[in-house]
């Protein structure tokens, strides 16, 4: 009997031992292994497990690496008002027994999903309390405010203040709601990648243009599309996209995109659209979301092409019509009719002009100056995301003789964890601050696509402003 | 017996081990040590003080803007206060064999106040013993620390005027070659 035992709990040892062998290193589905749904953040890519276990052994340092790895660059863009090295003298130990802020899953745990809410914090709301306690000591108009009020009533964030700090707010005060709608600035970031790329140019893709003859002759309509595309006009032909590493590339994807996209690439692969395929999975389909979609679009694989149709890279289709065909939640819905949807109806109806329109790409994926110089801890270039450049900034910039070089952020998340990040290098091109604050903090008003005006008031310019004439 | 005289014998082993090897490191004076980290923190503090935002800043060639928000200006460069802090922070990021910060009874933000009871008597200190610094031993959290607190002296009239005009100091009037605050330096022992 006794050995009967023996063998069966060897031979359950072993079972489960293989299992989760096979789980941990062959297996391609690993969601056995999950211990509870990841964060709205990082579902996506929660069967990667390496992109945030980078190693089997360690600590936590482990997983913070990991974090920082993927959002230390944009922190540094915020100008992270609460970065981990305020956190390390050890005057702040007491502080840190309570929450330990060096680390980012402190305030963020993943596989929490219970107990997520918004930004994916998973600490109780009043979590400014423990540092600012004295605060209503000091600001008469912040006694008796409730401290979970400070991170969610459209006054404060914990890492990016960048429009909603006091000097800001003061220097911004007493603007017009409205004033005239900015032009968009021209990408030219794309072409100076690809020029610099021309003067590399390989002499073997010589070899490639009777294969390129031949294939326009066959696709005459393809053709058609690329005469009246933005790559015609910078010289990017059928080779420029369809021949990499020496050979012929039947569908082009990410990996040609990016050798002259860079920025736009890079930071796609950082939003929910592509982070999928920058962890290699496959790519990121609208019915693994768990946002409001068209059902004919569950199945439609992202990439660069599910936006930018091939051949005619018809960026206005690609700033709203390609968006509205997946998307179809209550804001996106509401944005043909909305004031910024009826000034793209007016520029497509030739009454206004294209760069005038406002389409969702306008807000979620600005333009923004590329830093000639800069580059992020990853090597790609860096983007402005304090400033939009808009048509006039560019022609002032370009006048001050600068080099100045326009990208589209394509990470259209990035502004909006919180919608705050959102003010200065979208609203406030054509809105105040003041408008920009009180419509983003109105939950209805982004609901309905900013039509109307916000119903609520946040105070914060008044008390800045107050306090400065004091 | 026997077990008595195995414990005699072990113990003179160990005693006598303790003496071998390597000769038993000196090492540095927490003191001297401190003191040396403080007379290049003081050196840089004031050159940058009044050979950068002095000379350039608005009181000088207004060539650079010393601000707050530093990010959001062209030419903006950080205050003084703050370049010793993203020193300290810089630091921080190198090595745990010591800290640093600034630190006053009257801070603009009051999070530079002192918090721990060492900090405060030793701000105190220096404060009403101008010239001498103060020393201590101090735990937090569970490490023990030599503290070292320097009085941080108004070098230049830009600290002065800075601070005696900014809405959130809780003192306005500072003078030149007051002490405005203190430099807290801690080694973990």
């Amino acid at each position: 009997m006794k050995a009967i035992n023996w063998i069966a709990w060897i031979t359950l040892t072993l079972a489960l031992a293989v299992y989760f062998g096979f789980l941990l290193f062959k297996a391609e589905d690993k969601s056995p292994l999950l211990i509870g749904e990841a964060s709205h953040g990082h579902f996506q890519i929660e069967l990667a497990c390496s992109s945030c276990h980078l190693d089997a052994f360690g600590g936590g340092e482990v997983i913070q690496n990991a974090c920082v790895d993927c959002h230390g660059d944009d922190l540094e863009m915020a100008h992270d008002s609460h970065p981990r090295k305020k956190f390390t003298d050890p005057r702040n130990a007491d502080l840190l027994e309570v929450i330990d802020a060096r680390q980012c899953i402190s305030c963020h745990t993943e596989h929490q999903q219970e107990q997520t809410r918004a930004m994916g914090v998973t600490v109780p709301d009043d979590y400014c309390y423990h540092c600012h306690q004295d605060i209503g000591d000091n600001r008469e108009s912040h006694k008796d405010l409730p401290f979970e009020s400070c991170a969610s009533a459209g006054c404060h964030n914990y890492h990016d203040n960048r429009a909603l700090y006091e000097d800001f707010l003061v220097e911004h005060a007493d603007a017009p709601w409205l004033n005239a709608v900015a032009a968009l600035a021209q990408p030219s970031s794309a072409s100076y990648h690809a020029s610099a790329l021309a003067k590399k140019a390989s002499p073997a893709a010589e070899q490639w243009q009777s294969v390129s003859i031949a294939k326009q002759q066959q696709h005459p309509q393809i053709v058609a599309e690329w005469l009246a595309s933005s790559h015609q006009l910078q010289g990017v032909d059928c080779i420029g996209c369809h021949v990499s590493s020496d050979a012929w590339v039947e569908k082009p994807g990410l990996d040609q995109c990016q050798t002259c996209h860079q920025g736009e690439t890079a930071t796609y692969l950082e939003g929910k659209h592509g982070m999928r395929l920058a962890v290699g999975l496959d790519a990121m389909m609208p019915k693994q979301s768990q946002m409001d979609f068209h059902p004919n679009a569950s199945d439609q694989a992202q990439g660069c092409n599910s936006c930018h149709s091939s051949h005619s890279f018809d960026t206005q289709k690609a700033a709203f019509e390609s968006c509205l065909s997946c998307h179809a939640d209550e804001h996106s819905l509401a944005y043909s009719e909305s004031p910024h949807g009826q000034l793209t109806q007016r520029a497509l109806n030739g009454e206004q002009p294209w760069k005038e329109a406002v389409t969702c790409a306008t807000c979620h994926m600005p333009r923004l100056l590329e830093k000639q110089h800069g580059s992020t801890s990853k090597g790609k270039p860096s983007m402005d995301f304090g400033s939009s450049i808009n048509e006039a900034l560019l022609a002032k910039l370009s006048a001050s003789g600068e080099d100045v070089r326009v990208g589209v952020m394509h990470n259209q998340n990035l502004n909006l964890r919180p919608n705050e990040k959102m003010i200065r290098p979208v609203c406030m091109s054509c809105h105040s601050l003041e408008f920009s604050i009180d419509a983003l903090a109105d939950e209805n008003l982004i609901k309905n696509n900013f039509s109307g005006k916000p119903e609520q008031h946040i105070e914060s310019i008044d008390w800045a402003t107050k306090r400065a004439m004091q | 017996m026997k077990k008595r005289v195995m414990t005699a014998a072990i113990a003179a082993l160990t005693l006598g081990m303790t003496g071998c090897g390597e000769p038993e490191s000196k090492g540095i004076d927490p003191k001297i040590y401190t003191d040396s980290l403080f007379a290049v923190m003081k050196a840089d503090r004031t050159n940058y003080t009044k050979l950068v935002v002095k000379r350039l800043g608005p009181a000088g060639a207004d060539v650079i803007k010393p601000a707050e928000h530093w990010k959001d200006l062209d030419n903006g460069t950080l205050l003084p206060a703050q370049m010793f802090r993203a020193g300290a922070e810089a630091v921080a990021e190198m090595t745990d064999d010591f800290t640093y910060s600034l630190q006053s009874i009257w801070p603009i933000n009051s999070q530079n106040a002192p918090k721990t009871p060492m900090e405060k008597e030793g701000l105190e200190y220096i404060g009403a013993n101008p010239g001498e610094n103060f020393y201590g031993e101090e735990t937090l959290g569970d490490t023990t620390y030599f503290t070292a607190v320097y009085p941080d002296v108004a070098v230049s009239d830009a600290c002065t005027v800075c601070h005696n005009e900014h809405k959130d100091s809780p003192k306005t009037d500072f003078q030149l070659g007051e002490i405005m605050g203190g430099v807290v330096i801690r080694v973990p022992l």
